[in-house]
Parts: structure tokens; sequence; C-alpha cells
């Protein structure tokens, strides 16, 4: 068996592994997955206009449509942090369980990666799961219209990809007992001025927080999505929302790897 | 020493950080297939950092370790396929049952999944654990979950084996047990490499041992070349019998095992000066201990 035979079996053993652990925890998968944006859409995109209320929006198919993508950026980045970051921070700081698959007949990159591709996948599951709901639950008919399926199918994998490097790097920095911490001081604020809930082009008004969110990978998502799925509503170009992307995916996952290699070797 | 599966050349390693921490300073070591080799040291002395280099789990500062002629810096992946590991601490997949725990294990070694799942069947036997196969790791003992770790180090049939401090925190009864385990492992033909800071553990179990502290070997070579190069020649064994509870136990390995000690020592004296020469002697405290004294090279008592 050549080395790289072994390698991309053991890189499968790896993913076998994961997958047989998340088949056994469909439900708090579901719930963590479904949970934030189904209230959301509920109540902002139903709730609401049944009772004369609502955000006036300027694109077409209203707030809904306006959200949709955001929402599934949203889903699909928090999905990326629960599925790295969390179990990586107890894996390697309190039970140290890590070590059983470092020591596998892999380099150890690949076993950081591995946690990046699983998280990927975690993070188009939740897409998938979290479509649906903010499709058909808004009062006001959500307008999706998918013209390149190419560039939907590349915006989502690099995207989920982006998320589980974020997952990784704050798993491999992030002390177990401070994760709640860093849900309140990173993922928030990265939420709430990730473009989720209003597209990038409307903060022109406030130009200085405009650029500043530039820095913020969830912007990029939530934008890129918008370009696939709601091109009706403003959003950026394509081919920046990926080149962004793949940035964020190069020196956030350089980051991530050196992070874990620190963590797991001495 | 050609025939060295472990080779360790010149090894140091300094952790860094304010006040760098040297481990180990300059270790040369060969173990040779098929042996039970054990590196035997108080805490610090710089051997589980030896461990931790010779399985990729640490990079040295200086030297040169390779397992089955693979250079562990180099090729730290290939070095891998040849070594199974038990660490100190316990290292199993927390959210997969015993049963999974060797089954993925395999798998991360690239072996299908029927074989995986064979040999996870014939360890699960082997190692007396089909009643608890089912069970989430999280819940064992740590006997149990000690004698997980060393089937799931085996189960890609490595050539040689690296078992750091595996005592460690067991009662006396699954120690021995433990060591029914290692002894049984290197009659299949398995090199083994043991951390310990238990003597008796090392004089049990190893072929051949070495002596470790401030991060060198001061001495190596078989228990008996060791104990006779000390002068060692008699053992006081305290063997418990009818332990019948923890209280009891835990009784003779604290306050009663000093008295019990003193006692034997005046039994020897004794015996010394009376000019008897007995190779063993017995006798009972209360119910359920005895003690033996005996000569551990067959002489009687200087």
């Amino acid at each position: 068996m050549t080395n790289y035979t072994l390698y991309w079996r053991s890189f499968r053993g790896l993913l076998l592994r994961d997958i047989s652990v998340l088949r056994r925890e469909v439900i708090p998968f579901l719930i963590r997955t479904v949970m934030n944006p189904l209230m959301f859409v509920f109540v902002f995109t139903y709730l609401f206009p049944k009772m004369g209320q609502g955000f006036q929006s300027s694109a077409a198919g209203g707030f809904g449509t306006l959200i949709l993508p955001g929402l599934l950026a949203v889903g699909i980045f928090i999905q990326g942090i629960m599925a790295t970051a969390l179990p990586l921070s107890m894996e390697i700081g309190a039970t140290r369980e890590i070590h059983d698959r470092v020591m596998s007949p892999l380099p150890v990159t690949w076993v950081a990666i591995e946690k990046v591709v699983f998280s990927a996948v975690q993070s188009m599951l939740a897409a998938l799961v979290i479509f649906p709901l903010v499709y058909f639950i808004p009062a006001t008919p959500v307008e999706v219209h998918v013209s390149n399926w190419v560039a939907l199918i590349a915006i989502l994998i690099v995207a989920s990809l982006v998320a589980g490097t974020v997952g990784l790097f704050i798993g491999t920095v992030v002390k177990p007992e401070h994760i709640a911490l860093m849900f309140g001081i990173v993922v928030v604020p990265v939420t709430f001025f990730g473009c989720v809930y209003y597209p990038w082009a409307a903060m022109h008004n406030v130009r200085w927080l405009q650029i500043l969110v530039l820095i913020n990978p969830l912007v990029y998502m939530s934008e890129g999505l918008r370009t696939a799925l709601t091109p009706n509503v403003p959003h950026m170009p394509a081919w920046v929302s990926v080149f962004a992307l793949l940035i964020g995916l190069g020196v956030l996952g350089t980051f991530g790897v050196k992070g874990f290699i620190r963590r797991v070797l001495t | 020493m050609t025939d060295a599966i472990v080779n360790i050349q010149k090894l140091a390693k300094t952790y860094p950080g304010k006040v760098p921490v040297e481990a180990v300073k300059g270790i040369d070591l060969a173990v040779q297939r098929g042996e039970l080799f054990g590196l035997l040291g108080p805490n610090g002395a710089g051997k589980s950092t030896t461990i931790s280099v010779c399985t990729t789990r640490s990079l040295p500062t200086a030297g040169r370790v390779s397992i089955a002629g693979i250079d562990v810096v180099q090729h730290p992946a290939e070095a891998r396929r040849y070594m199974g590991v038990v660490t100190q601490f316990n290292t199993l997949d927390r959210q997969c049952t015993v049963w999974e725990n060797l089954y993925f294990h395999c798998r991360y070694f690239g072996i299908p999944h029927a074989e995986s799942a064979q040999r996870a069947d014939d360890l699960i036997e082997l190692f007396k654990l089909t009643e608890k196969s089912k069970t989430f790791v999280k819940t064992l003992s740590g006997g149990l979950a000690q004698r997980v770790q060393i089937a799931r180090a085996i189960a890609h049939n490595p050539e040689v084996l690296f078992l750091d401090e595996p005592s460690a925190g067991l009662d006396p009864q699954t120690r021995l047990a433990l060591w029914d385990i290692i002894r049984e492992l290197r009659q299949r033909g398995i090199t083994i490499v043991l951390t310990t800071h238990y003597m008796e553990e090392a004089d049990q179990l190893c072929g051949r041992v070495a002596i470790i502290d401030h991060g060198k070997i001061l001495v190596s070579g078989t228990p008996e070349e060791l104990k006779s190069s000390v002068g060692a020649q008699r053992v006081f064994q305290l063997q418990l019998q009818n332990a019948s509870s923890d209280g009891h136990r835990r009784r003779e390995r604290g306050d009663r095992t000093g008295g019990l000690y003193r006692r034997a020592r005046r039994l020897v004296a004794g015996d010394r000066r009376r000019g008897r020469r007995q190779p063993q002697r017995h006798f009972r405290k209360r119910n359920y201990t005895r003690v033996r004294v005996h000569q551990a090279d067959g002489e009687g008592p200087a």
C-alpha cells in the first residue's frame, strides 16, 4: 500500500467515525440547526406581517427574500463553529482524545483538514435543512432565482469550508471553559455585522462601518449567497465574494492548522 | 544492536518558555525486537518525554529516533504504522463504544471494514471485554479503560508497543491483571517499551531496564544485574491476602505497611543473630495479611 493510498484510507476512516457519531446525534443536530432560523423567520416574516407590522424592504419579495441568503449563511457559519470549535476544544484541552486520531498514520495537517471537511459537510446539511424553512414560512412569497448553479454550489462549498476553518481556529485557540464567552464576544458581533439581515450595499450611509465589516467572512458568505439565490437584491459581484472567501480560507486555514499542530505536538 | 526496533541516539528535548526546561539531556538507547524494555525513573525524570518523541507526539531538540528504521521526525506518519501507544491519560473516544473504539482505530490504519470488524471482535474476546462491548467508554472504570486502550493500541498489529506508565492510578488487583496482559503480549512477540516509576513493576515485567533521572540514563541492564550491582539481594514482599474491602487495602498500603516492614526487619535480624539461613519466612498479620521474607538470589541472610 503506497503512502497516499494509506493517507486516503486513513482520512476516510476519520470521516467515517465522525459520520457515525453524527448519525447518533441527528436530533441535537437538527435542533441546533433549525431553532434560530425557524424562530427568526416565523416572527419577522410571518408573525409581524400578519400583525400588520414588519420590516420594509425595497427588494422584490419583501423581507423574506432579503434575509433568505443571510439566514442560510449564518446557519452555515454557526454550524461550522459548533461542529468544529466545541468538540475540538474538548478533545484537545479536556479529554485529550484527539491523540487517538493524531496517532493515525496520516500527516497531522490532514487530521485538522478532516475536521474542516466534516464541518463543511455539516454546514451544507444545515443549509439544506434551513432552506425550506426560510422559503416556505414567510407570509410574503420569497423570490429565489438561481441563474448559475455552479456559482451557487461553489459559494456553498467555499463558505462551508471557511466556517470550518473559523471553527478550527477557535477550537485550537480557545480553552473549553472560555467557549461560551467566545460565542458572546466573537460569534454574536460577527453575526450582527455579517450582512445577514441587510445587504452590504445598504450600509453606504454608515461608510466607516461598511468598510470595517469587510474583515468579517460572514459578509462574503451572505453576499455570495445573495448573488446566487436572490440576484434582485443588491449584492457584491460573485467573484468578489468567492475571491474574499478563498483568501479567508487560506488565512484562517493556515492559522487553524498551525494552531492545531501546536496544540497536539509539543 | 543491528536488530534494534527502537533506536534512540543522543536524544535531547528542551521545552521552551520563560524558564526553558531540559527534560531529556542526550539519551542513547536501543530496544531489540521482542524485548520488554522498561524505562524506570521518578516523576519528571524524562521518561514520558522520551516516549512522546518516540511516538511522534513531541519534536526533539536534538538527536535522532527511529522506529523500525524509520526516522520519527522525518517521516512521522509512516513511523506511526509500526507503533501502538498507550499514553498516561485516557485517550479513548468518549463518543464511541468499546467496540467502535477498536473498529475505528483499525479504519484509521487503512484496514478494510470486514477485517476491522473481525479484529475488533477478536480483541474484545482476547481482552475479556465481551460484556462491555457496546458500552460507551466514558462509563468504564480506570482498569477497564486501560485494558481497552491497550487493546486499541495493538489493533493494527504494531511491531512495537509503547506503554507510558500503564499501571499509574490502578489498584493493586487491577495492576496485577494488567501485568498478565503485558506478559501475554510479550509472549505473542510484540516488542514493548514501558515507562514506570514502580521498581517492582520493572522487576516483574521487564527483560531489560534503563534507570533514568534528570533527563539522563544512569544505568541499564537486566533487573538481576541492576539489583546485584546495588547489593539488593534481599526482598521484602508483602502479600495481602483476603483483602476483602477497599478499606483493608488502603490500610495495608498506608499506615499498616510501615509496621509490617519493621516487623519483617526484626524477624530477619533475629535470624541473623541466631545464625539461621532461611530462604523464606512467613508470618501473619491479623487475619488478612501475610508477610513473606525471602532471598532474591536464593542465598541466606547476610
